[in-house]
């Protein structure tokens, strides 16, 4: 599903390397946690798979189903399949929640040769799908994220990506911000959209989380790199002894 | 003493003196209104037109702007902006359309230029006045328009401007007390125009006032707004500049009653290589009040914009809630906007403010919409239409709402 070879990138604005050499598989149907201490480039690291501009590819590549993404722009890589649900999903004034939902689902349709979703199918799914996520439609009335709570914003990444139905999942710090309950809502609909060869990339701080939704690898990332790769047993050695062990050992 | 030297005109001040000059024996009014004719004719002789050294025209160089009178431009039929909108209508030959409603009086201006009745809208403020100066030695038509004490007028009232080669149209709209109505001020075509309108508004109404300006990008729009509202009132004004290359729009509002609350929400959309100047002062004169004056504008290829806004409260205006602000979107790399937002208070307890703008599109946002496969160009149409349809989102009447969005988002789309 996906290959990273030996990845380099940085900044563009000012050169700063923020991954160094980066390898990484994840196979379809794989739930893949990259877990590291802060500053070690795990946010950076779904940006550039992403495809955000402020980070420049050095070297190496990668790979989505088995060709590379590098020369395509971040609606390109969206429309083909790649969903990166953001740490802090951006409030956009003036831009209505249901017409960005409609003008995103549409043009990933058209990307895929589809014809556009009528309004009333449309509709209905954003009602069935907002429902299960305990998102009042009146919310979705409001401009996109506008005045959200941490928790309503992180559950509306969960229904844009359940209403996309993306075949990789890149999740970035999906848990920062949200309480308990919240996180169990988050959880279960993350969990629904597990099965068939959806791959899920979960990128985390903290081992909670993986209560929740259980990993099949777990991967450290520490200075732009795996340092080791496990599986969902090593989220739980880092929880009880932290990080240093697994850096010392790899240094 | 003063020794006269006689003034070099340029070509836009002799194009203008022709016109005036052609013009005046067909234009309407008596004899005091012939003399003010002539009176505007003799200061713009005198005088010329304002350059940059007249602070009010700083950054509007009308001697230099105005390089000659416009080519004639095209006009559309008396479209309403809203489906049941009741429209009085006017083009370069005078008004060619009336209608009436209940509680309101819609009539043309002709009878009052031959009386001489419309003698105080035809204001020369002052040396500089270009605006006043044009459209006093030009008024040839308008609008008298009086919403009666306690209606509420049933449907939109649209006074709508057709500019072919020169239409210059003088009215006086009266909004009685008690009473809820929405006028629109629609102009559109091409050549030299002026729109001047007093606007009363009385005590306990509520108003909104919508200005429309979708001139041919190569026209000439000289246009004033004056504002006069009574106590415990609510008035919003729309104002949309979408065309024109070179267009002067002031706007004066004076609040002269207490617990009276006023809103503008402008947008100027500037493409091409035109110039768009809006100047507007608003004056809280007595206690209590507050006022709203939010602008947004954006700017593409060499559009060139100019915003002069002003909040006034006199020292007698404690508790008075003034707000102003200018965000400008600016697109290309050779567009230009400049804001002068000032505060002149007198009174000491009060809260005012006023900021301005000038901004690119926000890459993270533009991050945030592609990375749901939102293609890049459709992603910044998005939102720059977000930027400008947010003022829009205030209006209540959905269907006017609705018709100014869809204005907004034709112009977006091929600019």
């Amino acid at each position: 599903m996906l290959e990273i070879k030996n990845l380099h990138a940085r900044i563009a604005d000012d050169g700063t390397e923020i991954i160094r050499g980066l390898n990484l598989r994840v196979q379809p149907g794989e739930v893949a946690a990259i877990m590291g201490p802060n500053g070690s480039g795990k946010s950076t690291l779904s940006y550039i798979i992403a495809g955000r501009e402020d980070y420049e590819v050095t070297e190496g590549d990668i790979l989505y189903n088995g060709e590379s993404i590098l020369g395509m722009d971040v609606a390109e890589r969206a429309a083909s399949g790649i969903f990166l649900a953001f740490q802090y999903p951006m409030e956009i004034p003036g831009v209505a929640t249901m017409e960005f939902l409609k003008v995103s689902i549409n043009s990933q349709r058209k990307a895929r040769g589809l014809e556009p979703l009528k309004t009333p199918d449309f509709i209905r799914a954003v009602k069935e799908n907002a429902a299960k996520l305990n998102i009042k439609m009146d919310m979705l009335k409001r401009p996109l994220n506008v005045g959200f709570s941490g928790g309503e914003k992180k559950r509306a990444e969960i229904l844009q990506m359940t209403l996309l139905s993306p075949s990789l999942c890149v999740m970035d710090e999906t848990d920062s911000g949200l309480d308990i309950d919240a996180l169990k809502i988050v959880a279960d609909g993350v969990n629904a959209l597990r099965g068939g060869d959806r791959a899920f990339l979960m990128i985390t701080h903290y081992q909670r989380l993986l209560d929740y939704i259980v990993p099949d690898t777990v991967h450290v990332l520490y200075k732009g790199q795996i340092i080791k790769t496990g599986g969902k047993d090593l989220a739980l050695h880092l929880e009880n002894n932290g990080y240093a062990d697994v850096i010392e050992e790899a240094a | 003493m003063t020794i006269h030297v006689p003034r070099i005109h340029t070509v836009g001040e002799k194009a203008l003196m022709a016109a005036f000059e052609a013009a005046r024996p067909v234009l309407p009014g008596n004899a005091a209104i012939g003399a003010k004719r002539d009176a505007a004719l003799a200061l713009l002789r005198a005088d010329g037109l304002p350059s940059r050294k007249i602070e009010e025209w700083h950054y509007t160089d009308l001697r230099t702007l105005l390089r000659g009178l416009p080519e004639a431009g095209k006009i559309e039929g008396a479209n309403p902006l809203v489906k049941n909108a009741i429209v009085a209508a006017t083009d370069d030959e005078g008004v060619v359309h009336l209608s009436q409603m209940h509680g309101v009086s819609i009539a043309s201006m002709a009878p009052a230029f031959a009386s001489g009745t419309a003698e105080d809208l035809m204001r020369i403020d002052s040396h500089s006045d270009s605006v006043g100066l044009i459209s006093t030695a030009l008024a040839a038509t308008g609008f008298e328009i009086n919403v009666a004490e306690s209606v509420e007028a049933a449907a939109p009232i649209q006074m709508n401007f057709a500019s072919q080669t020169s239409l210059h149209a003088i009215n006086r709209v009266t909004i009685g007390a008690k009473s809820k109505a929405t006028i629109i001020e629609r102009t559109h075509g091409g050549g030299l125009s002026s729109v001047i309108t007093d606007l009363t508004v009385d005590d306990d109404a509520d108003a909104t006032f919508v200005i429309l300006q979708e001139l041919a990008d190569d026209a000439t729009h000289m246009a004033r707004l004056t504002i006069n509202i009574g106590k415990n009132a609510k008035v919003m004004l729309v104002v949309i500049n979408t065309g024109a290359g070179l267009a002067r729009r002031e706007i004066d509002v004076t609040l002269n009653g207490e617990h009276t609350d006023f809103r503008i929400r402008g947008m100027n959309l500037l493409s091409g290589e035109r110039f768009n100047d809006v100047t507007m002062v608003v004056r809280h004169i007595v206690e209590h009040t507050s006022s709203t004056e939010f602008f947004r504008n954006v700017v593409t290829g060499q559009g060139r914009g100019v915003f002069q806004g002003q909040i006034r409260v006199a020292a007698e205006a404690q508790k008075t809630d003034a707000k102003m602000a200018c965000n400008t979107l600016l697109l290309s790399d050779s567009g230009e906007f400049l804001a002068k937002p000032e505060l002149e208070i007198f009174a000491d307890d009060v809260a005012c403010g006023h900021g301005a703008t000038v901004t690119e599109i926000n890459k993270d946002h533009l991050f945030y919409l592609m990375a749901r496969g939102i293609a890049a160009d459709e992603a910044r149409a998005l939102l720059v239409r977000a930027f400008v349809s947010e003022l829009v989102d205030e209006i209540d009447d959905e269907a006017l709402h609705d018709a100014l969005l869809d204005r907004l988002a034709k112009w977006l789309a091929t600019h």
